[in-house]
């Protein structure tokens, strides 16, 4: 197989990234030593020396962070309250519904006269929620498993990694839609749940695979000689070497459940109280305005696109960084 | 090859069974149940009675299964409640097919045409400016959700410069079906302006589903080719005087081209997942819109029918994959 391949297969994807942790550390430390790194570098410390010098990074970083500063001040600096109804009177359902930009207003309202500009700032808090937790509940799930089936083999690895296989078995938009439709009342608790479900494959997959690749190297070998106990090989001495891809794989999640909450709403399977405004959300709702004011889709949907790509350029470059194979 | 063949089966049947399972629970769970979802909420509780008895719902749960995976085999998966009233489930899936088969077509003929040569190219030209650009593309490509670079397409080139037709697959015509491959059977007919009044509309709806998997096919073309580039027997090639395109078409192009091949094939399987949302847009009437009116609508028996269908689809282009591979690759089959 060629490495280095970020996507070959899904699964094979996952177990690539898998093989960047532990076991390869010790000959990339090797080899990077003679080239451009002082020996004994930590992993960490020389990846930060590189991301600190790619502009993807920088660049992908600096939108990550104006989006969490702008979820933590928008309630105190967007113009007006996101769910009142403040325009409602501009509202006319005959002729064009939809309130255009005026003094106070500079991008206008929406459906039911809401200020558009606090909604896309206040959305912000709920996006990142969405993202976030999903990204903590999938992580959560897929370290479980991963945890298991990588600490003990044998039929415990079985029978997690076929329950794994299966899942990894539909396309993970449509497994996302049918968790969420098991929901009697949807909420934002739902879509989360519904989103996140889909990672815990991935993840735990990609654990099972690092943790694997571990069990044998010296290091492991080395603290059970020493009759280090099990738990303590497990948590203190393969997990921590395990993170590497995790965290990689977590930045992408972090894109990949906002874009994916978005197509849940929009196929009416997302949260239906809009009183606190969330971009995918937003988008969703905008579908039956499109064509007169598509501003309505437009904004919320650059919003997400542009978050997406800052996690992304992150991930990518994290990826790069902890890749023990691009140091040459 | 034939031990290796044998295991995947194995390993398959056993997928599809535990997705079976999964698929069935799944149903139970629903909110409402079958019940509810075939009279509405407001029927009598001897109505309920009635139809719970009916459908076995009061026998032991493995008795359903058992039953449930008798109808599913004979191809029996009930009748649709809301997408297409009295309509037998498995049928909406068959007529149905042909539009997302062909629509799916040309998506990916859209990114593979795209994909490889400009992944080629970046490749060769790696950190220039035109790679930088490309990579951006790419970035951007999966950053956009479907759903909405679909309507963006829509209003651009359809509703505001009216270049494109709208919605639907083909303009009013009295085209004759033979295979319901508009294409196709415009081809087959001779009636060549039905062909072109398919291709017309699967021009937009195209872009729109190909544009992930061109992002993917992109950055895969370029990473292996990049690799490939710097592997000794290009160096040696090049060395032995050989010409620039021999190298070029027989060491370096053909070797980069096994994981893309590979990536194409998960594509594919992952086509179904974006047409449920680019269909929606374009009212395309293949399966990716009866899903998604069946999810807002909880149709269930075409929900059953199409998400089994769907997961199918993908194992067996899975199974294909991992074949293909190990037959280009034999490392692969001691995996």
């Amino acid at each position: 197989m060629t490495p280095a391949n970020p996507m070959t297969r899904r699964k094979d994807r996952i177990d690539d990234l898998a093989a960047t942790a532990g076991s390869d550390r010790a000959a990339a430390v090797r080899e990077a030593g003679s080239v451009d790194e002082k020996p004994g570098v930590s992993l960490i410390a020389s990846a930060w020396q590189r991301l600190r010098r790619s502009p993807v990074f920088l660049i992908g970083a600096a939108i990550t962070l104006v989006f969490v500063v702008l979820a933590l001040v928008s309630p105190l600096i967007a113009p007006h309250d996101p769910a009142a109804n403040l325009l409602l009177d501009q509202v006319r359902p005959q002729s064009n519904p939809i309130p255009g930009p005026q003094p106070g207003y500079p991008l206008g309202a929406d459906d039911v006269g809401r200020d558009l500009l606090s909604r896309l700032l206040v959305g912000s808090q709920q996006t990142l929620i969405v993202g976030v937790f999903a990204t903590i509940f999938g992580l959560t799930g897929g370290m479980t498993l991963g945890i298991l089936a990588g600490a003990f083999g044998g039929w415990v690895d079985s029978l997690v990694m076929r329950i794994v296989d299966v899942l990894l078995s539909i396309p993970s938009l449509l497994l996302a839609f049918s968790i969420a439709a098991l929901a009697t009342r949807p909420s934002q608790l739902t879509v989360i749940i519904a989103v996140a479900a889909v990672q815990v494959p991935i993840f735990a997959r990609l654990l099972r695979g690092s943790m694997l690749a571990q069990r044998h190297s010296d290091h492991v070998l080395a603290a059970r000689a020493l009759g280090v106990t099990e738990r303590a090989v497990v948590f203190r001495h393969m997990l921590p070497n395990s993170l590497g891809p995790v965290i990689v794989q977590s930045t992408l999640v972090l894109a990949v459940s906002i874009i994916d909450a978005a197509a849940l709403s929009f196929l009416g399977l997302g949260n239906p109280n809009d009183r606190q405004p969330e971009w995918g959300q937003m988008l969703g709702r905008a579908q039956p305005f499109i064509y007169d004011n598509p501003h309505l889709a437009v904004y919320p949907a650059l919003c997400i696109i542009v978050v997406a790509l800052g996690f992304t350029l992150m991930g990518e470059s994290l990826r790069e960084a902890l890749d023990p194979k691009t140091r040459r | 090859m034939a031990r290796f063949l044998i295991r995947r089966l194995l390993q398959m049947v056993l997928v599809v069974f535990v997705l079976s399972v999964m698929l069935f629970l799944w149903l139970r769970a629903l909110p409402g149940g079958t019940v509810s979802a075939i009279l509405g909420e407001r029927a009598t509780p001897e109505t309920r009675a009635a139809l719970t008895k009916a459908l076995g719902l009061d026998e032991p749960i493995w008795v359903q299964y058992g039953k449930f995976l008798w109808r599913a085999l004979h191809g029996d998966f009930g009748t649709s409640t809301r997408v297409l009233p009295g309509a037998d489930a498995l049928d909406i899936f068959l007529t149905r097919l042909p539009a997302t088969i062909e629509l799916s077509a040309f998506a990916l003929v859209f990114a593979v045409a795209l994909g490889i040569p400009l992944g080629y190219v970046a490749a060769r030209r790696a950190n220039s400016p035109v790679d930088s650009g490309l990579v951006i593309l790419s970035l951007v490509g999966v950053a956009v959700p479907v759903f909405f670079l679909a309507f963006f397409l829509k209003y651009q080139f359809a509703v505001d410069h009216n270049w494109f037709p709208v919605s639907g697959r083909q303009d009013n015509l009295s085209c004759t079906r033979i295979t319901n491959f508009f294409v196709l059977d415009g081809l087959l007919t001779r009636e060549l302006d039905c062909s072109a009044s398919a291709l017309k509309h699967l021009v937009l709806p195209s872009i729109a589903l190909g544009t992930i998997p061109f992002a993917v096919i992109f950055r895969i073309t370029r990473a292996s080719v990049l690799d490939v580039l710097g592997e000794d027997y290009v160096r040696t090639a090049e060395s032995k005087g050989l010409t620039a395109r021999v190298v070029r078409g027989r060491h370096v192009l053909r070797n980069a081209m096994l994981p893309v091949v590979t990536t194409i094939g998960l594509q594919t399987g992952l086509l179904l997942a974006g047409a449920v949302l680019t269909e929606k847009v374009f009212n395309w009437g293949g399966i990716g819109n009866a899903l998604a009116d069946a999810f807002q609508y909880r149709d269930y028996s075409v929900l059953q029918i199409l998400i089994l269908a769907a997961a199918l689809i993908y194992v067996v282009i899975n199974l294909l994959v991992d074949i293909s591979y190990a037959i280009i690759d034999p490392r692969v089959r001691t995996r």
